[in-house]
């Protein structure tokens, strides 16, 4: 039981520490440590890809990829002290976390050779962006009810034609690639008529609209596909086994572990530390000492939840389902968190101008953000279910569509007259 | 890096565990709820035989001289068994508190008893409701003897020596009193959870023997408190485990409305938030194991943080585990009120959750301070 990293760790960190020490864009570095939560601290897309571009020469855009694909070659281990060391610098690296964690490993799974050998180094340098399309308005938790329909051209070309509508993906707008989801036999139960694709976001018939989130951002769209056409090619996996593609995307999200999901603890005991009350500073009352050593409790076992998961992978084993409980965790703290800050803010919590707001208005942006957190990549709810289902032996919910022909599952949650 | 405990560690786990399954079946721990005693002497004995309780003693005072990982991974197993024996008391903190500061006669004459168990030790600090703090100490020591009143003092009734904290000419100092010698009454008192005693102790001129320099008794009480707080977390977690493993098994077992309760959302997800607040234990729990067998500079606030959470846990895991049982949960005949009794208990030993999490934040603050 130990910390210290062994001799090759510690060479590797300071090899690390020096290259991002003559590298790193300095000139961004306190806007990137005060950028608020989900924000990019003002830092445009050419800031992230001028960062992308210089660790992918480097090796450390995707540290652990095999090299030929535009990787580092790197350990588990050296991956996670890479992540260490970047410091406020990942912000930058916000634009590429789903090509990077999600599309990427898809990618590597089940395209062919010569398709690895031309897409993933682009997608490791950021010179692509990619997007996830999976989530349809009729099918969230429930992705496998999706609709969006791939059917085959009697051309004898082989190539796909797509029609249908995404929803809730993120970055679309900014895309250049996008992995997608859709049905190809809706004769089959739900899980059993789905094929993976994918595609170019310029391709003719691809439109992309934003949707303005609940916090005033846009950061996901909608993405209506009319008459798209892939050619067979850009299948990723047979006909009809998408349902199994997908989980290699959806696994590799809980594999990029150790990079540690932020829960505010930090922040909100700083602002603690300093906020005056009549008694002196906020931290020194009594109740205020209780929530946050509430809050410094599961910020902790979160933090070293990540340490054994990390210990776990350095010796080849694979880490425990214990990292499914991660943004179950920190979601809901974080929302909890952001309102107990402004509460102690009193009347003025309620402002969320920077210049104007305590804090920067950071836990008012978190405010906004957070609920978001307890949705997206598996609701709370269905994290729960995982938990109890894959960790605790217990039984699966009922599912009355599961081995239903997909055109006969009833689509209104209301009885027909 | 590696944050994990070894496999001889792990080895050793299965031993204790082994040893318990076959020498504290719960029918034993009831046997101390249902009796007249308030340990079980013959599990105590064999714990000392096996080697567990001086797992952390040097082999010079009669211990195995292995380490204080060795000895969280030992209470680990003991709170999952709810041993009803007084390891807390005698090993966490008469033991720790000797080898931090006892002189060399003082630990030749107790350490090799402890650790075979052949003595058990008692940690008397508070004197009566409330929080207990370096002004709430009255008890007092002139000339070598020490008058006052202890309550409540775990395992007081059983034991044959006791660490006490009281005030030699105005300052607080932690003294060695021989509880079978002259000057000291003890009385057993009912308490929420009668398979870990609780007494109280009168000392009317009893001969006491200072441990450490005069006027350090109570920063050595908390330095002592500290590293128990780190094996008592372990046991809150090895309690947190067997009660989520408990309300997971009868979830699978008993059907209701012609399907197993376990299926139903509201169980499942209950089940899932305990082990969520199991595991974020353990990890806290590990953390704390690293600072104790280092002697790091965080290790106050890694045992403030073990503490916290795994206090929340145990008290989680403990109270739903009777929900899910139902009415079964509360009876008397099922297992589930002896978590709950003991989760409840233990965190209230060394100080309750609210005592620690103030220390927390101080330890916290300190550290910031101190970084910036
Ligand atoms: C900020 C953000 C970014 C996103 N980015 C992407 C992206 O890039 N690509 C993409 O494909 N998707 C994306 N999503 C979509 C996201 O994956 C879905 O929103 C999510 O899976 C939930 O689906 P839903 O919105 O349809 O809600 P629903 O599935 O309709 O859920 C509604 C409620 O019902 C509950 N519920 C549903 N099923 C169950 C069940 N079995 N048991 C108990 N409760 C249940 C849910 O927990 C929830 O509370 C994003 C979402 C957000 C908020």
């Amino acid at each position: 039981m130990n910390f210290d990293d062994t001799a090759e760790e510690a060479a590797f960190r300071t090899k690390v520490r020096s290259w991002i020490d003559e590298n790193a864009p300095k000139h961004l570095e306190a806007q990137l440590r005060r950028a608020g939560f989900a924000s990019s601290g003002g830092t445009t897309i050419e800031d992230s890809k001028a960062w992308q571009k210089k660790k992918y020469d480097a090796g450390y855009a995707c540290p652990s990829w095999p090299k030929e694909y535009g990787g580092g070659g790197l350990s588990p281990i050296e991956r996670v002290i890479w992540s260490q060391e970047e410091g406020p610098y990942a912000v930058l690296s916000g634009l590429f976390t789903i090509g990077v964690g999600m599309c990427g490993p898809t990618v590597m799974a089940w395209a062919s050779e010569e398709q690895k050998r031309d897409l993933l180094p682009k997608l490791a340098s950021g010179e692509h962006v990619w997007c996830q399309l999976f989530s349809e308005p009729a099918s969230g938790s429930d992705l496998a009810g999706l609709r969006t329909r791939a059917e085959r051209t009697t051309d004898g070309s082989g190539d796909w034609i797509i029609n249908g509508q995404k929803i809730w993906t993120s970055g679309a707008h900014r895309s250049d690639y996008g992995i997608l989801i859709t049905r190809t036999d809706p004769t089959l139960p739900k899980h059993k008529g789905l094929t993976m694709f994918f595609l170019s976001m310029k391709s003719p018939g691809v439109e992309v609209r934003p949707i303005k989130q609940a916090n005033g951002d846009s950061a996901f769209n909608e993405v209506y596909f009319t008459d798209v056409r892939i050619p067979d090619s850009q299948r990723l996996g047979a006909v009809n086994q998408g349902w199994e593609v997908s989980l290699t995307t959806l696994m590799n999200e809980r594999l990029s572990i150790g990079s540690g999901m932020p829960t505010g603890f930090p922040e909100l005991f700083d602002f603690c530390m300093n906020l005056q009350t009549e008694d002196g500073p906020a931290v020194n009352d009594r109740a205020v000492r209780s929530r946050l050593a509430g809050y410094a409790a599961k910020a902790s076992g979160l933090k070293y939840t990540g340490m054994r998961a990390i210990s776990a992978l350095s010796k080849g084993e694979t880490p425990g389902p214990e990292n499914s409980i991660g943004k179950l965790v920190a979601g809901a703290m974080m929302q909890d968190l952001a309102m107990y800050a402004l509460d102690l803010q009193g009347e003025a919590g309620v402002l969320a101008d920077p210049a104007q707001a305590a804090a920067g208005a950071r836990f008012q942006a978190m405010l906004l953000r957070s609920p978001a957190t307890r949705v997206e990549g598996g609701t709370d709810e269905v994290l729960r279910n995982i938990i109890a289902e894959r960790v605790l032996g217990l039984p699966g919910d009922i599912r009355v569509d599961k081995d239903v022909p997909f055109k006969d599952i009833p689509t209104s949650g209301r009885a027909k007259a | 890096m590696n944050f994990d405990f070894s496999p001889e560690q792990k080895q050793l786990r299965d031993q204790a565990r082994r040893f318990l399954a076959d020498k504290c079946p719960p029918a034993a721990v009831r046997a101390v709820l249902e009796g007249s005693h308030t340990h079980d002497a013959a599990l105590w004995r064999g714990l000392g035989e096996m080697g567990f309780l001086g797992a952390a003693i040097p082999e010079e005072y009669g211990g195995v001289g292995l380490g204080h990982l060795e000895l969280c991974v030992i209470a680990e197993e003991i709170g999952r068994a709810l041993a009803p024996v007084p390891i807390a008391s005698s090993i966490y903190l008469t033991a720790e508190a000797l080898m931090l500061a006892g002189g060399e006669a003082q630990k030749q004459a107790w350490l090799p008893k402890l650790a075979s168990g052949e003595a058990i030790g008692a940690f008397a600090l508070g004197e009566g409701v409330g929080r207990v703090t370096e002004a709430s100490i009255r008890a007092t020591v002139s000339g070598g003897k020490l008058s006052g009143r202890k309550a409540p003092v775990a395992d007081g009734e059983i034991a044959d020596v006791a660490v006490v904290a009281a005030r030699e000419g105005g300052k607080v100092s932690l003294f060695l009193v021989d509880l079978n010698g002259p000057g000291v009454t003890r009385e057993t008192v009912t308490s929420i959870d009668p398979t870990r005693g609780q007494a109280v102790l009168v000392f009317a001129d009893a001969p006491a023997e200072r441990i450490g320099a005069v006027g350090d008794g109570w920063r050595l009480a908390s330095e002592v408190m500290d590293r128990a707080a780190i094996l008592m977390a372990f046991e809150q977690v090895g309690g947190a485990d067997r009660a989520l493993e408990m309300g997971r098994d009868y979830a699978l077992e008993r059907m209701a409305f012609g399907r197993q309760i376990g299926s139903f959302q509201a169980i499942k997800h209950m089940l899932a938030d305990m082990y969520v607040a199991a595991t974020l234990a353990r990890s806290n729990a590990f953390y704390g194991a690293w600072a104790l067998s280092t002697n790091a500079a965080e290790l106050p606030v890694a045992a403030a943080t073990a503490r916290v959470s795994a206090t929340e846990a145990f008290q989680l895991c403990a109270k739903n585990n009777i929900q899910v049982h139902g009415g079964m949960g509360f009876t008397w005949a099922f297992d589930c009120h002896l978590f709950y009794r003991r989760s409840n208990a233990l965190a209230l030993a060394l100080g309750s959750k609210s005592t620690w999490e103030d220390l927390l934040i101080d330890r916290l603050r300190q550290r910031n301070e101190a970084a910036a």
